[in-house]
């Protein structure tokens, strides 16, 4: 389904990703770990089609398309979710009215039915049930107050929502208590299928008790350095970024 | 002692704008609730020195808490050295008056002196550099570190003729430096008085300035002042201004931030009692991107008395990642007692910060009704709650003796109300 | 005017022994007396009403000659030649079809989902006899006068309920309280008149479209609205169509009266066609909005909400003179590209335990110029006085500007004042939010607006308040980015 080969990006003019070559297809579970500043964020916002990232070598081909090309919501629009590591407050907004339109957005690109208001809210009550959250939050602004973990909640709600095929995770699990790392873990779980890929980046081993991996990659210097199974993330845990140093190629 | 051409020319150019501006009427929007009639009704004239004049020993009563090592006198806008301590200490801080400065180096000011005050537009600054004599220059040199303020005194002495006075003040901070300046004006004797103040501030990079302007002159005295001040790269400026005295009052002050980084704190409170008029007027030009301005003012009115502000805050095009904030509050305390408050926001530029509030009301009852329950009487309780209103403005002097006088004088003078 | 009437009227002669010959259908250019006394036969005026016009008249020249336009609101128009305009002009020749019609006005029309009947009639094509007939309008009065609701123009009511025009007239905005009203009250044409008596709830909206246009509305409006004890209504003025028309100068004078117990508010939606991209031939839009709360427990509330360029010198205000009366003031003002906005509100607080709320919304994109000026006066006698300003700004763009002055007068120690005015701009972040969930960035800017704006918008009632949103999307439409 995501087929990048020998990516190069910059981050507001400086050089981040330095060759990333990284296949995933429908069904699979990618988790990318690595040391702070390795590029995992910046890997997550290239996808994404974040303004002030741009890829200057290589190509990013989602379901045989050029993803690079598209503008950010046209990838949404094809199936391409992003769970932000800082959701962004838009008060005004409230959060039902924004899922709505989103998802409207999504249905309509698919040439579906959009959905109205009153099908909406049933499905969204549905959802909410699947995080465990509180239903009156739906109401309120876009992450208005919203706690950092109702904040990461609420990302994946809109996950559920939506269906995408390709779901980046941007260090979900940072900010997150036990019980709500598991809520979190639960929802994302709850949407594995053989069609949809993920794209799990942490910093942390923790999240992957949860959310197991098919695959584990290592991101050091803008370059996966290693690739393995998911008993690599517990080698890393055991042993620390640094011993990686030995091997980066 | 002939005066450098430059100087005359400044002179000229002064007698000219006022003459062709005429002194302001209320049909001009910035002086819409303040009416000078009285004073341009009254035949001033200078004030000379008298015999019968404050003593030293009256003076430091008058003006305590005194700075020892740094104490500059002027009396009726002229420079008094029998009544000042010269004895600096560190000869690094040169204070001088005007008048000296203008005689021994004339052109040591050229192009510095009436720079920023823009004759042009005001005819109070007008008539202030028709009358360019005396007043005092603070040079501060490059990194120097003052702990204690440059304490300079106006001391408004009327005879039996109604007196004016015009000072000009210039301020230099040099790069790096840090030090605290204030203007005290008080009144001795009877008689009614003109004080038509400029002062002229220069903060070079990275300098840190303090100013205080401590307004307590009798309700006989007529005060306008206006302030200009420049700051330039990284500069920081904290300008006080208590206005506890007078009888008409107009307080301008005008922050241009012109380098990035800079900072200016304005802080203002200002006391209404008898029939006082206090008009205060400030301007932050916020000219270039990555400038910060906090405004606190506060009004506490009285009796029949009546208060004034408006605060201008204008962000340039360009002047991108500006921060300002601006807070107006005030406390009506009598029935025949007036507030006017006018915050104003010119916003050109749209990645910024800004934001202005105005409150007029009176002392929380729930909070008046605390401290009752807690055994205060009711005018105790009003007294508390009133001294902690004003000492949020005065907490940020860096100077523990002054600011414990001002918010005495200040509590003294609302008490006796 | 029927014809039937001007005929009866061809050989008058008048007090002053002057004789007009108003089977003419139009003035020449110039203000004077006759103009008045013409304007004021025309209309089959009783005597009062013509005393009335002529003491303004006599005013205004005394104003006029000593150059006094007001000043209070900064913006700039060339100084306009009172004597070079007409003041009755025969009704204006409807187009043919709508070929004729300027293409960029139906796409317009389009935009904000009008339908084809109302197009026609906006756009002055002529239309079916039918529809002008069996108008909505005429069912609606009858259902009006069951409840003993007066609803017509002003003419028709001068002739209608006498003695309430007789009595209210002139109480909130006086002849001589402003340049432009001066002129207003010598000269106005027409306009709208309400009455809803004691302990009526006006069933529907009032709404300009409804009220049978007589020959040269728009000009010199005169409206009066008068709410009895425990009355009720909801006016709407204007509509979203591009509002454009060859008078440069709009002078409009609004009263509303609310007596105890009873409440009006009053809801604007208008679209000010700025006339072309570089802001030139706009319309100057004098209006005085005036509301007097005279009894105990009333409440007048305006919201508006507007776009485009007019020079506009509007001002909606209240007089909270009965005690416990209630003062609300909703605005959200765009302007884009070239345009400017000067708008806001004066709180006159008289009597006790008034209470006032300003929330003020504005929204400047492209080169656009938003100006908030709003007063709050509280009057030495009016204790326990309240008063709430929010106003703030959306900034869409690095080119635009956005300005407060707001006046806060405070004479009594009673009174609470609290005015908070903040800026802010669409962040980059939140677009890309957005985006990131497959909304463009022209519906996402157009979302944040809209819930910048929520506030106000819900105080409209409902079609207007889709109209509204509509007219905002169409607005900003090219303006970001």
């Amino acid at each position: 389904m995501l087929d990048i080969k020998g990516l190069h990006a910059d981050a507001d003019g400086v050089s981040i990703l330095n060759g990333i070559d990284l296949t995933i297809r429908p069904g699979e579970v990618h988790a990318i770990m690595g040391p702070n500043g390795s590029g995992k964020s910046t890997l997550a916002n290239v996808l994404a089609g974040r303004p002030g990232v741009e890829v200057t070598q290589g190509t990013v081909l989602f379901e045989g398309k050029d993803l690079v090309a598209m503008e950010p919501e046209e990838r949404a629009r094809e199936g391409v979710f992003l769970a932000f590591q800082y959701p962004v407050e838009i008060p005004g907004v409230s959060n039902l009215y924004f899922l709505k339109a989103a998802l409207n957005a999504r249905l309509k690109h698919q040439g579906l039915d959009e959905l109205d208001a009153i099908d909406f809210l049933v499905l969204a009550k549905e959802k909410m049930k699947l995080v465990e959250m509180d239903e009156a939050l739906v109401h309120r602004a876009i992450n208005e107050g919203f706690s950092g973990g109702e904040k990461k909640r609420n990302e994946i709600l809109q996950m559920t929502v939506l269906e995408p095929k390709l779901a980046i995770l941007d260090e979900t699990d940072s900010g997150l208590d036990i019980d709500a790392l598991r809520v979190v873990a639960g929802g994302v779980n709850s949407l594995r299928s053989p069609d949809r890929a993920m794209l799990v980046i942490t910093h942390y081993q923790r999240l992957l008790d949860y959310i197991v991996p098919d695959v584990v990659h290592v991101l050091a210097g803008g370059r996966i350095v290693r690739s393995g199974g998911k008993e690599l993330a517990l080698e890393l845990e055991e042993k620390g970024y640094g011993w990686l140093n030995g091997d980066a190629a | 002692m002939s005066a450098p051409a430059w100087l005359e020319d400044l002179r000229r150019q002064g007698g000219e704008q006022l003459n062709e501006l005429g002194l302001p009427t209320t049909r001009l929007e910035d002086w819409r609730y303040t009416n000078v009639a009285p004073i341009a009704e009254t035949r001033w004239t200078p004030g000379d020195p008298r015999k019968d004049g404050v003593s030293r020993q009256e003076l430091e009563t008058l003006c305590h808490p005194v700075f020892a090592c740094r104490l500059f006198v002027f009396v009726n806008g002229r420079f008094a050295a029998d009544l000042s301590t010269l004895r600096v200490g560190t000869p690094e801080v040169a204070v001088h008056s005007l008048a000296q400065v203008l005689e021994e180096e004339p052109d040591a000011l050229r192009g510095v002196l009436g720079e920023q005050a823009l004759a042009k537009e005001r005819a109070f600054t007008a008539w202030n550099q028709r009358e360019l004599r005396d007043g005092a220059v603070v040079r501060i040199p490059d990194g120097a570190d003052l702990e204690e303020p440059i304490h300079l005194v106006f001391l408004a002495e009327p005879g039996a003729e109604p007196t004016e006075s015009h000072p000009r003040i210039l301020v230099l901070a040099g790069e790096r430096s840090r030090a605290s300046v204030v203007e005290d004006y008080v009144s001795f004797g009877e008689g009614v008085s003109l004080t038509n103040a400029v002062t002229e501030i220069r903060v070079a990079p990275d300098a840190e300035l303090e100013h205080v302007r401590f307004q307590r002159e009798s309700a006989d005295g007529h005060h306008i002042s206006a302030l200009h001040a420049r700051l330039e790269r990284n500069a920081r400026l904290a300008c006080h201004s208590v206005s506890l005295g007078g009888g008409l009052v107009r307080n301008d002050a005008t922050v241009t931030l012109l380098g990035e980084g800079a900072e200016c704190d304005l802080n203002g409170i200002f006391l209404g009692t008898g029939r006082r008029h206090v008009d205060n007027h400030t301007t932050i030009d916020h000219a270039v991107p990555h400038t910060t301005s906090r405004e606190l003012y506060k009004g506490v009115l009285d009796d029949r008395s009546r208060g004034i502000f408006h605060g201008r805050v204008i962000v340039r095009p360009d002047a991108q990642k500006t921060d300002a904030r601006q807070s107006s509050r005030n406390l009506l305390l009598s029935r025949g007692a007036e507030i006017d408050t006018k915050p104003q926001l010119e916003i050109h530029a749209d990645d910024v910060k800004c934001s202005h509030g105005s409150t007029i009301g009176q002392l929380d009852p729930d909070a008046l009704f605390y401290l009752r329950a807690r055994g205060l009487t009711e005018d105790d309780a009003r007294r508390l709650l009133t001294r902690a209103f004003v000492s949020e403005v005065t907490r940020s002097l860096r100077f523990e003796p002054l600011r414990v006088r001002i918010e005495e004088q200040l509590v003294e003078l609302l008490e006796g109300a | 005017m029927s014809d039937h009437t001007a005929e009866s009227f061809a050989d008058r002669e008048y007090e002053y022994g002057f004789v007009t010959d108003i089977e003419q259908e139009s003035l020449p250019p110039g203000l004077n007396e006759d103009t008045v006394r013409f304007i004021s036969a025309k209309k089959n005026e009783p005597d009062w009403l013509l005393e009335w016009r002529l003491k303004a008249l006599r005013r205004f020249q005394e104003l006029a000659a000593e150059d006094t336009e007001p000043t209070w609101a900064r913006v700039d128009y060339p100084k306009i030649d009172y004597q070079a305009i007409s003041y009755w002009a025969a009704p204006k020749k409807k187009l043919e079809s709508m070929d004729e019609v300027d293409p960029e006005l139906l796409e317009t029309y389009a935009k904000l989902g009008i339908p084809l009947e109302e197009q026609k009639h906006l756009a002055g094509v002529a239309v079916d006899a039918v529809f002008d007939s069996v108008s909505v309008a005429t069912t609606f009065r009858a259902e009006l006068e069951k409840q003993g609701i007066i609803f017509c123009s002003f003419s028709e009511a001068v002739h209608k309920a006498p003695e309430l025009v007789k009595k209210y007239l002139g109480s909130v905005v006086p002849y001589g309280d402003n340049f432009f009203a001066c002129l207003n009250s010598a000269v106005f044409s027409d306009g709208s008149f309400a009455y809803i008596p004691k302990g009526v709830r006006c069933p529907m909206e009032l709404s300009t479209y409804f009220r049978i246009n007589a020959a040269n509305t728009g000009q010199f409006e005169r409206t009066l609205l008068i709410a009895d004890e425990g009355a009720y209504v909801s006016y709407l003025e204007g509509c979203t169509a591009p509002m454009r028309d060859e008078n440069q100068l709009h002078a409009a004078v609004v009263e509303l009266v609310a007596l105890d117990d009873a409440q009006i508010k009053y809801s604007t939606v208008q679209n000010w066609y700025p006339g072309n991209k570089d802001g030139v031939g706009g319309i100057y839009n004098f209006v005085t909005k005036r509301g007097a709360c005279r009894g105990k427990r009333s409440k007048i509330s305006w919201t508006q909400v507007e776009t485009g360029s007019a020079i506009t010198w509007k001002y909606p205000s209240c007089l909270l003179q009965g005690d416990d009366s209630v003062g609300e003031f909703y605005s959200v003002a765009l302007t884009a590209n070239h345009q400017q906005a000067d708008t806001g509100t004066k709180m006159i607080h008289l009597g006790k335990n008034t209470s006032s709320t300003i929330i003020s919304k504005g929204i400047s994109a492209g080169f656009g110029q938003n100006t908030y000026r709003g007063l709050v006066r509280v009057q030495p006698k009016a204790d326990g006085a309240r008063n709430y300003s929010q106003c703030d700004s959306l900034l869409l763009g690095d080119r635009c500007g956005a300005h407060t002055f707001p006046y806060l007068e405070v004479k009594n120690p009673t009174a609470t004042v609290e005015h908070e005015a903040t800026t802010s701009k669409i962040g980059e972040d939140q677009l890309f939010y957005c985006r990131q969930r497959g909304i463009s960035e022209e519906d996402a800017v157009s979302m944040i607006v809209n819930g910048f704006c929520k506030e106000v918008l819900r105080e409209l009632p409902m079609e207007f308040a889709v109209e509204a949103q509509k007219l905002l999307g169409v607005s900003l439409e090219g303006s970001v980015g």
